[in-house]
């Protein structure tokens, strides 16, 4: 059984259907990569995945366990569930420690000593610790996804979702990002990222999947996907992406 | 160069611009000497007027009997000041003289530099000329008919004895608005966290929040003291009958301010971007925590403004207790004003209420401005 199983759900905004019956799967210590157009739901699936929005039909499951729908404790699901935002989401009247340490102080209720033993580790890890009592606001865009991509982590995740996270960094910013969610991968965290990186997608993907007409169009392993795609429809999008120079 | 010029043809650009497009930015200025000369004459103008207005002061304090050479001096030296309103004018003029030579020389640059400086002169002038203007009008309503507004409204000497009495009552007013200011920070955010509860499940108590702040905004705060005020004590309910007028005020006062501090908390609330909402709950923190620890904190800075205009209102509207029989300043005032037949006391009431509201404004202004320095970048 996989780790994570989406089956055949379905979300609507107006007459407009975000999901159409899409299902996906995702095993244990498994990185897969979301493309596809704008306005295919890649995000809004990372969302409905941790509670933040609700599916209409069909069915999330965790381990067997159905994560959707009444009744579920959204906070414990979160608690397992991560996410990082493509615009970092820091709190900004808090500092880089504070902004850590929060919600495994709050949530976990931990004791704010240990959780900011944490948080000083973590962020040695991605060589911010000299940063920690400074505000969100006076770090680059890089620096501060970074941060958020570590208070997630700070939450102890059993998954990992990212959010087009480096979609509003400058150029020149974006490895420092990535190559946290590369060593992520190299550890086995499970992550869900949709992504408009196709090249990272391609070096770090187990598999990848193109979301298009509110379903998984089409999936397979990233040497497939991004060399030789069966539908017409993914061909076409890729087409479009080497057009633009970021393939 | 002509390469791109033959590229230009028949093109989008060429359609817009046209063949005969060239720079015109590079003309001379406008002449502006006008300016300068109007300058001159609203300065001098204005220094006349300035030397009469002295002269009728003069003559005012002399039928009061303060008349000499003593009280001369300062109103001499204010006539002297006055000069000085044609240095502006003056070098307004100057720099008309060197824009013109500078164009008879053909220097473009340097007739642009001083017609701007002439007009920046010119506008200074006529900035405190005005202001010199609306002074002597004040001035002209304080002596005209004999004195008789100074006499109403600024009589020294009563002034001085009822001051102590008058500051003494003024305790009352502040007791008053420093307890219903406390009240009314914590009974607002209650108001407004009830009235965005989320969920089907809170429908009534977002309803019943909604009729309070409906209702007590639309209530004049008058009014409900004095319902307040008389009608509590008539009920005869235990503990709430004997209580001082004081204590009916900083209830009505808080009642009222409470359903105006919950509005601006709530705009303060919503002001914060769903996105932080997102982060939080994202992270497991409940409803409740993500209020207290992400959306308040940063709606209380963004309210600081909006609330110190809601606690002046509350501290001016003190003065209304009077209608409940409370020895407030300004009830004290007015009793101290009938015993002498003169406003005087009352004028020291209001200097009083807007002597306290000033450092309030300038301390939230250095608080704003010290946690942006802490939050923001770009400070230290």
């Amino acid at each position: 059984m996989a780790m994570i199983e989406i089956c055949n759900i379905t979300k609507s905004y107006g007459e407009f259907k975000v999901f159409d019956g899409l299902s996906l799967e995702v095993e244990e210590h498994q990185v897969v990569c979301l493309i596809g157009p704008s306005g295919c739901g890649k995000s809004t699936l990372l969302r409905c995945m941790n509670g933040l929005e609700t599916i209409q039909d069909g069915e999330i499951r965790i381990h067997g366990d159905r994560m959707s729908g009444p009744g579920v404790d959204v906070n414990a699901l979160r608690r397992d569930v991560g996410i990082v935002f493509q615009s970092y989401n820091l709190f900004p009247h808090m500092s880089v420690l504070e902004n850590v340490t929060l919600a495994p102080v709050k949530v976990l209720h931990e004791s704010r000593a240990s959780a900011e033993e944490k948080a000083m580790r973590l962020l040695k890890r991605i060589g911010l610790e000299h940063k920690a009592r400074e505000y969100p606001d006076r770090l680059s865009g890089g620096q501060q996804q970074r941060v958020a991509i570590v208070r997630a982590l700070a939450m102890g995740p059993m998954v990992l979702l990212l959010d087009e996270i480096t979609s509003a960094l400058d150029p020149e910013l974006v490895s420092e990002v990535l190559n946290i969610v590369r060593d992520l991968a190299a550890e086995g965290m499970t992550m869900l990222l949709a992504t408009h990186e196709m090249g990272f997608a391609r070096e770090v993907a187990s598999k990848v999947c193109f979301l298009y007409g509110g379903k998984v169009h089409e999936e397979g392993p990233p040497s497939q996907m991004f060399s030789e795609p069966k539908e017409e429809r993914t061909r076409a999008f890729l087409q479009r992406i080497i057009e633009a120079g970021r393939l | 160069m002509g390469e791109n010029e033959g590229n230009r043809e028949g093109g989008l650009i060429a359609d817009l611009l046209g063949s005969d497009r060239r720079f015109t930015a590079g003309t001379p200025p406008r002449d502006a000497t006008g300016w300068s000369i109007t300058a001159l004459f609203v300065a001098l103008f204005v220094i006349f007027a300035t030397w009469s207005t002295l002269n009728g002061i003069h003559a005012a304090l002399a039928t009061v009997g303060v008349g000499g050479v003593l009280p001369a001096i300062p109103l001499v030296l204010c006539g002297i000041a006055a000069l000085i309103l044609l240095w502006p004018a003056v070098q307004s003029w100057r720099q008309s003289q060197v824009a013109k030579s500078a164009l008879a020389g053909g220097d473009l640059v340097a007739t642009r530099v001083a017609t701007a400086s002439l007009r920046e002169y010119a506008f200074s002038t006529f900035g405190y000329a005005a202001v010199v203007v609306i002074a002597l009008f004040a001035a002209q309503f304080f002596i005209a008919n004999e004195l008789a507004v100074s006499r109403t409204f600024f009589q020294v000497p009563l002034i001085v004895s009822s001051l102590s009495l008058v500051i003494k009552a003024f305790w009352t007013n502040i007791y008053i608005f420093v307890i219903a200011e406390i009240l009314v920070l914590v009974w607002g955010l209650i108001v407004a966290i009830a009235r965005m509860l989320p969920g089907d499940a809170a429908r009534p108590i977002r309803l019943i929040s909604m009729i309070y702040t409906d209702m007590f905004r639309g209530l004049p705060a008058i009014i409900n003291i004095y319902l307040i005020g008389f009608g509590i004590p008539l009920t005869g309910l235990p503990v709430l009958k004997d209580l001082q007028p004081e204590s009916y005020a900083i209830l009505a006062l808080t009642l009222t301010y409470g359903a105006y501090v919950a509005e601006v908390y709530r705009s303060g609330i919503e002001s914060i971007h769903w996105s932080q909402v997102a982060a939080a709950r994202s992270l497991g923190l409940s409803y409740m925590q993500t209020m207290r620890y992400v959306v308040v904190p940063q709606a209380v800075r963004r309210i600081i403004p909006p609330l110190l205009n809601d606690f002046i209102g509350l501290q001016k509207d003190t003065a209304l207790v009077n209608v409940i029989g409370s020895i407030d300043a300004f009830n004290q005032a007015r009793i101290v004003a009938s015993n002498h037949f003169n406003l005087s006391p009352v004028t020291t009431v209001a200097l009083l209420f807007i002597l306290i509201t000033i450092p309030q404004t300038r301390l939230v202004d250095k608080l704003i401005e010290r946690d942006q320095r802490r939050t923001r970048a770009g400070g230290n």
